[in-house]
């Protein structure tokens, strides 16, 4: 029975969002807190010598300097993937030697009263170094290059079938090209931000993390410290995009430095300092080969990566992901390589590997269709993959023919003139481009608590958080739906460590991976108010058959007859409960990642036992999800103008079809699909750190430089879904939203502007002066 | 930031009396200022607080100029009358800088004293001849896509970033100011200084010396004028290229010229030598590429900003077709 699940419903935290209300991980005021600023180092690899904190400790306000000489030993971290807890280094333990590994790397955390006083202090700390010669250049040191083993996103690295080499020799229709993509830095409008208060032995950590259940296990862990005293809270984000999704220095080190004043601490990472010290994407330098006959059936797809990685720790940006499973073709290659740099180690930044590898792959497909003379959307229907064909497996659903046809017929596909540069508006060159969008649907081990109260409201407890994404809206609707309540009776608490463990915010899969919890914990709920009833001989559904009863409106009544029935507070009141709770965990996951979630708050043993009887949670697990593979697709369709004197670009219209199974909310799901497309904007016309190429030190470090779409970069966005439930993944038949809509639209706008121009840029950003 | 202390002016003589040290400096707006400080580029010990200095108006003099009072905030003066009828270039260029937000708090005289957006000037960590002398450029040398071509030298090549100024050089506009000294007025193009050597004087001020107004001359014909910007995207950055231009033409001929540049020189540049070339000449294409490039000539560009070369030529060819185009 689905009351509100779909309906484009206002954000439950709207209100306080817009009114300040919203308490973000920054904006604890604990009583006699101070606030940490962060000291980096200025050098690009080498050892401290010696660094000078007198002066800083003598500044006003001081109350303590933190350097590796007077840290506390932190412990080797005993998780390493985002769902259990990852730290983003872990060979780069913040504050425990004289290494220094990167320029902007973390060296000092100076604490005062207030902000203004550490700030200062913190530029009165002195170090010399011993410089060591560092490398940072990707291209330059491109000999250095060694095969990825594997992600930690748990996506393999390196994919084979048939031969694509030899297939490609005698292909009557062949690209080969290379493709480039720069560093791209998060930017979540909300900084890293962690508040650290000791209270004996116990550590309570507010925390600007997509992941409070893995980051209490890794405290846990590293500051050696029971996880039962450890707590993460986590409310609000303003944004992660993946940047909070391993643990980066400010967590600890907020820990650390409370520990060593005593009191609580607030460690917020600067603009500038969340370009060195919080991870980024990778560049990536990516050579395609495709191989078709004349019809254009893909014969050989080949796609090598080269990305970076660091000296502590390895990420591989997996660009090639999707190439083994987007297309029909007997002969695939999939490789990549690292080469290790002294910069920040590169972490998951939305759609990890998707995001670089769409554009790269269907700009290829772009190139081949216009070389072969065939339609780029008859191209992909050409080569349309029915089933996954690495794995041999089929998809649990995929309606992207339906999503081509649909996103053709709103951007008018048909009626342009496929002929490059022959459009024209005015001044401008019109051109329109179109990509396929795929990203993985997963889902991963979930549980949460449901109680239901006398007083007619429901309740629900979850250590997942919402990263700003509409998390408590749909969680509101999923368990207003089981529970058979309106949403205004139903409260939705997350971001708790001490909450029933949920999945960490990454992979877009909380909504597959919570939902289900949440959905059987309220029903499991409903059930024993059901069975109190029949149970009671004072209620009119007494000796009735359960299956028989229909939970609607906070009213339980039989399913013929709706006039015998009655509310649940009744239920409750006489039989003197003040509440029913039921908690539930599924234990079924989608991913390729061999960590277990973490156990996180409440008693792991105790709900997994209630779970055995909860018919929900054991429907969802019988599920022979064996013979599948769980993937979203859609389509990316733009129209562009392009100035072709002044190189200047504006997307002027951009549609997006996308086939993510059950739409949860229509009006939080189409934000998501939008927001990514705009990261895309970002990505295929703005963003790029530049490091200054003589010393491996960004230098376009703040919102000035670092250019994301403002207002007037918008075109005009259309979003559609599919919107056909996916029961294989989970009985919500909800797939996630988070990612999907930053793929394929880089790769869109590439090719609406090669259209437009007759240009082929295969370097990102695509600014002015590639188009001279 | 470096602690400092504030002190409030209530008149233009108790300011001056203030601005007695290299150490201290004026604030109106404070929307660079206070960035600077924040970042350690700027470490006055003394801030003399302008704001309530009766400087705030826009008037048109006897003789058909505009006087306008150095703290007119940016917007006030992008919407003024007087200023979108008789410059419009002015107002466009004073609009398609920064944000609403930012516009609303910027005085006019501080944007005459807006620091250049270098990245090696921002970022302490780097050395930087303008905020350090002597301590080298590592833009030279390092990642320079939105550095000058124009005005440089071997100790700096940070632009100037202002778009305001760019039609006001355009105009020849004076800048009035006071001081210990009495009051002056200093021709635009000599207000701002080229960096030689001695790139950390950004401006012929003394010290001591307040702006009080710009006076904007009686130019009947830059009501046909036009500010074209061009940047990575659409709003909210400061220009790869911009072109200030006014043309005076009759019967297919070019009488008169004025033609600025932004985002390509170490100060506002104004192309005496492209006025040259336009001004006599027919209105024609032809003739607005051969005044782009004469004021390119000199263009000296570096790794990663030659493209500005030709890209604000093009940038002058298609202002100049705008307001040629113009009836």
């Amino acid at each position: 029975m689905n009351e509100t699940v779909g309906k484009p419903i206002d954000r439950v935290d709207g209100k306080l969002k817009v009114t300040g209300g919203a308490t973000y991980s920054a904006e604890f005021n604990i009583k006699n807190m101070v606030h940490g600023v962060a000291v980096t180092s200025e050098i690009t690899k080498g050892r401290i010598q010696n660094i000078n904190t007198g002066i800083a400790e003598k500044s006003p306000g001081v109350v303590g300097v933190m350097t590796y000489k007077n840290s506390m030993q932190l412990h080797s971290p005993q998780t390493s993937s985002p769902g259990a807890g990852k730290f983003a280094e872990k060979d780069l333990l913040p504050l425990q030697n004289d290494r220094v590994f990167y320029d902007g790397q973390i060296i000092a955390v100076v604490m005062a009263e207030t902000l203004e006083q550490a700030e200062h202090a913190a530029t009165l700390v002195k170090v010399n170094y011993q410089r060591e010669e560092p490398v940072f250049d990707l291209e330059k040191n491109i000999e250095k290059a060694y095969e990825a083993a594997s992600a930690s996103t748990g996506a393999e690295t390196q994919t084979k079938r048939g031969n694509a080499t030899e297939s490609l020799k005698t292909a009557s229709q062949k690209i080969e090209q290379t493709y480039t993509t720069p560093v791209y830095h998060h930017n979540a409008m909300e900084p890293h931000a962690t508040i650290a208060l000791w209270q004996g032995e116990t550590v309570l950590l507010y925390d600007a993390t997509q992941s409070v259940a893995g980051t209490q296990g890794l405290m846990s862990s590293m500051l050696g410290v029971p996880k039962e005293k450890v707590r993460v809270v986590s409310y609000y984000l303003g944004g992660g995009f993946g940047s909070k999704g391993f643990s980066w220095p400010n967590t600890v080190l907020a820990a650390m430095a409370a520990k060593l004043v005593s009191r609580p601490v607030k460690l917020v990472l600067t603009r500038q300092q969340q370009f060195t010290t919080a991870g980024r994407r990778s560049q990536t330098i990516q050579k395609i080969s495709l191989g078709a006959d004349q019809s254009g059936k893909l014969s050989a797809i080949k796609h090598a990566s080269t990305v970076e990685s660091s000296f502590v720790d390895e990420f591989v940006e997996t660009a090639g992901v999707a190439t083994s499973m987007i297309y029909s073709s007997q002969n695939v290659e999939v490789s990549h390589k690292l080469v290790r740099l002294n910069k920040v180690t590169p972490c998951p930044m939305r759609a990890p590997g998707e995001a670089p590898g769409t554009y790269a792959l269907e700009v290829a497909m772009d190139e081949l269709a216009y070389q072969s003379k065939i339609d780029p959307l008859q191209l992909r229907l050409i080569n349309y993959a029915d089933q996954e064909e690495q794995k041999k497996k089929k998809f649990s659903s995929k309606y992207l023919k339906e999503c081509y046809q649909k996103g053709a017929e709103m951007i008018g596909w048909s009626k342009r003139n496929p002929q490059p540069g022959s459009m024209k508006e005015g001044k401008y060159l019109v051109g329109y481009g179109m990509a396929t969008a795929t990203y993985p649907a997963n889902r991963s081990a979930s549980s949460a608590k449901a109680t239901l109260f006398a007083d007619g409201h429901a309740e629900i407890l979850c250590a997942t958080q919402d990263i700003g994404t509409g998390t408590y809206t749909i969680m509101t609707q999923t368990a207003a739906d089981a529970f058979g309540l309106p949403i205004e009776k139903v409260t939705v608490k997350l971001g708790d460590s001490e909450f029933p463990k949920g999945a960490n915010s990454g992979g877009s899969q909380v909504t597959a991976s919570v939902g289900p919890a949440i959905r059987a914990a309220s029903m499991g709920a409903v059930s024993k108010l059901v069975k109190l009833a029949i149970g009671d001989g004072k209620s009119p559904l007494h000796g009735q058959k359960e299956a028989d009863i229909t939970a609607q409106n906070g009213r339980l009544s039989l399913k013929t007859k709706p006039d015998q029935g009655e509310d649940y507070t009744q239920i409750l009141v006489r039989q003197g409960l003040q509440k029913i709770e039921a908690q539930a965990a599924t234990k079924v996951s989608t991913r390729q990642q061999t960590e277990a979630n973490p156990a996180a708050g409440g008693s792991e043993e105790q709900i997994e036992e209630e779970s055995k009887s909860n018919p929900v949670v054991q429907e969802d697990e019988k599920t022979d999800r064996k013979p599948y593979v769980f993937h979203s697709f859609g389509v990316q369709f733009v129209k562009v103008l392009v100035d072709p004197d002044l190189g200047m670009v504006h997307v002027d219209k951009a549609v997006a079809v996308m086939d993510v199974g059950t739409i949860m909310n229509l009006k939080t799901a189409k934000s998501q699909i939008m927001g990514g497309m705009i990261f895309g904007i970002g990505m295929a016309l703005l963003e790029e750190t530049n490091y200054d190429p003589n010393r491996g030190r960004p230098v376009t470090k703040d919102l000035a430089n670092y250019l994301v779409p403002v207002h007037a970069d918008m075109p005009d966005i259309e979003v559609e879904f599919i919107n056909k439930p996916d029961m294989l993944i989970s009985p919500i038949g909800a797939r996630g939203v988070g990612e999907i809509g930053i793929t394929g639209i880089t790769a869109a706008i590439n090719n609406a502007i090669y259209h437009a121009t007759g240009k082929r840029v295969r370097e990102l950003p695509v600014t002015p002066d590639k188009l001279l | 930031m470096e602690p400092f202390k504030l002190v409030r002016a209530q008149n233009n003589a108790s300011a001056i009396a203030a601005s007695n040290s290299k150490e201290t400096k004026f604030i109106a707006g404070g929307t660079n200022i206070i960035d600077l400080m924040k970042l350690y580029v700027e470490k006055p010990k003394q801030l003399v607080d302008v704001t309530s200095l009766n400087l705030k108006q826009i008037e048109t003099q006897p003789d058909g100029s505009v006087k306008i009072g150095a703290l007119v905030k940016n917007s006030d003066l992008a919407y003024h009358p007087v200023i979108k009828q008789k410059y419009p270039f002015l107002s466009e260029a004073l609009l398609s800088g920064a944000s609403a937000q930012l516009r609303n708090m910027a005085s006019v005289g501080g944007n005459l004293l807006q620091r250049t957006r270098c990245y090696y000037f921002y970022d302490t960590a780097f050395p930087c001849n303008k905020r350090e002398p002597g301590s080298g450029c590592p833009a030279i040398s390092g990642y320079n896509r939105i550095h000058a071509v124009l005005g440089t030298s071997d100790k700096c090549i940070a632009t100037s970033p202002s778009d305001m100024c760019v039609p006001m050089a355009a105009l020849g506009a004076m800048i009035q100011v006071e001081g210990p000294a009495g009051s002056r007025k200093i021709p635009f193009a000599d207000f701002h200084r080229l960096p030689g050597d001695t790139p950390q004087i950004d401006t012929n001020l003394k010290q001591g010396e307040l702006i009080t107004a710009v006076i904007l001359p009686s130019l009947p014909f830059a009501a046909k004028s036009h500010y074209l910007k061009v940047r990575d995207r659409a709003s909210y950055e400061f220009a790869l290229t911009s072109a200030a231009v006014a043309l005076d033409i009759s019967n297919g001929k070019i009488n008169n010229s004025r033609i600025a540049l932004g985002g390509v020189g170490t100060k506002p540049w104004r192309s005496f030598a492209a006025e040259k070339v336009l001004n006599g000449a027919a209105a024609n294409t032809q003739t607005y590429r051969a005044a782009a490039e004469a004021a390119m000539a000199g263009a000296k560009p570096h790794k990663y900003n030659a493209f500005k070369v030709e890209l604000a030529k093009r940038t002058i060819v298609r202002a100049l077709e705008t307001v040629g185009g113009m009836v």
